[in-house]
């Protein structure tokens, strides 16, 4: 029989037990104690600027960045690439990126694709841009969190490689990915990806798309510093991400993006 | 229990032992949870050296500098000091043992890339002047009247 001095007994107890939050059960794990001094001796994490107002189209980001990376040239498929956004006058939207801008845009013809061309008259432009496009290196990649043999992988600075001798070419990361960086490999047939030249800058060099920029419009910098240019941009000035609304928390940020850029 | 209804347990037993006796030799020894947790961090982690070593490939203008001064030096005093060497020169590598000797990107699509005419407002594009292809000396490569390293009109060839 349960008395009134055992039924408040057991209230409180369950209440007391119910209040104690989860994470007071949860053992230290050294694993991640170790990781969290390490990310603070390393003290690096790698992050990208776009200044689309300087960006004019002429794709040596592109070209540099399938030579320095093996991207075989002919092969309709890079890393990097850099689209063209027009809105005329008379309401329509048009983009284009023919071969990713490897050989710059030399036409004012907007490419439709499957041969087909729109030519815009320059007193029709409404408003028009390029914009450079590469891996955001999301800090929450989803292209992560798909592969089914730990083929992908986030380095602890932040930037997100593929295991090109692990990786069975499943292409659930190809689909995962939101901003569609992914490809196949034309020779590798493993995943392929923008990794910010990761042999250059962990040399303490740029990638090859910052240096072929002739106008400063793609800038790589460490997050992590408060003395870093790029990261004094990115805290003090306006700027923006792509398709924050995925969570993916990206980290290549743009200044004067566009509402029609996707 | 009779022994036939064991039997199949026993050959699940031994392919699971198989299995876990094949992972120990085929799953290299740094596999597993790196920095970055379970969700993240999953992989070889000697993966991250071979990335790094990668070879460079575009060394950029200041490799070019120690030999080819004078072409450094004057491509610094024109509007085309901004472009690196090996945008037209193509990459380095590791010249002059290899390659010996870079192929020049002449043609007059290189040119066209920032040269022809786009005039799109917000873009650093409009403030370059451009030229139209059809009209301006088709067929001829641009190099043969301008000097790419010294563009201005008085540097006329």
């Amino acid at each position: 029989m349960t008395t009134r001095r055992d039924f408040i007994k057991k209230t409180i107890i369950t209440v007391a037990g119910a209040a104690l939050p989860l994470t007071a059960f949860e053992l230290l794990d050294p694993k991640k104690l170790f990781a969290q001094v390490a990310a603070e001796k390393t003290r690096v994490r790698w992050a990208f600027l776009i200044d689309t107002y300087k960006c004019v189209g002429c794709g040596y980001c592109v070209k540099a960045c399938k030579l320095e990376n093996e991207v075989p040239y002919e092969a309709n498929a890079t890393r990097t690439w850099v689209e063209r956004y027009v809105l005329t006058k008379d309401g329509k939207f048009l983009a284009d990126s023919p071969k990713g801008a490897r050989d710059g845009y030399t036409t004012s013809k907007i490419d439709l694709g499957l041969g087909n061309y729109e030519e815009v008259k320059n007193n029709n432009i409404e408003k028009a841009y390029f914009v450079p496009k590469l891996c955001n290196q999301c800090e929450n990649p989803p292209c992560v969190q798909v592969c089914p043999v730990g083929a992908t992988y986030q380095a602890p600075d932040g930037v997100v490689l593929v295991d090109r001798s692990w990786c069975i070419g499943c292409g659930y990361c190809i689909m995962a990915c939101p901003y569609g960086v992914r490809f196949f490999h034309p020779v590798h047939h493993t995943a392929e990806k923008c990794n910010y030249c990761y042999h250059r800058i962990t040399k303490g060099m740029k990638t090859a798309c910052v240096d072929a920029c002739p106008f400063g419009a793609r800038q790589i910098g460490n997050i992590k510093d408060p003395n870093d240019p790029v990261t004094k941009i990115i805290r003090t000035q306006r700027v923006a991400v792509l398709k924050s609304e995925y969570g993916t928390k990206p980290q290549a940020f743009y200044i004067g993006l566009d509402e029609e850029v996707r | 229990m009779k022994n036939h209804v064991l039997r199949p347990l026993y050959a699940v037993l031994m392919i699971v032992t198989l299995i876990l006796a094949a992972r120990i030799f085929l799953v290299p020894k740094d596999f597993g949870i790196q920095e970055r947790g379970y969700m993240y961090g999953w992989h070889r982690k000697s993966n991250e050296e071979d990335w790094k070593k990668v070879s460079v490939k575009y060394q950029g203008k200041e490799y070019c500098k120690d030999c080819h001064g004078a072409n450094y030096d004057s491509i610094a005093k024109t509007p085309h000091k901004n472009i690196q060497c090996e945008n037209c020169h193509g990459p380095a590598i590791e010249h002059p043992s290899d390659p010996p000797k870079l192929t020049i990107d002449r043609s007059r699509q290189q040119c066209l890339r920032c040269h022809f005419p786009l005039p799109y407002p917000t873009s650093g594009r409009s403030k370059i002047r451009g030229i139209d292809p059809e009209t301006h000396n088709p067929d001829m490569e641009c190099s043969m009247c301008h000097n790419p390293h010294h563009p201005s009109l008085e540097g006329m060839r």
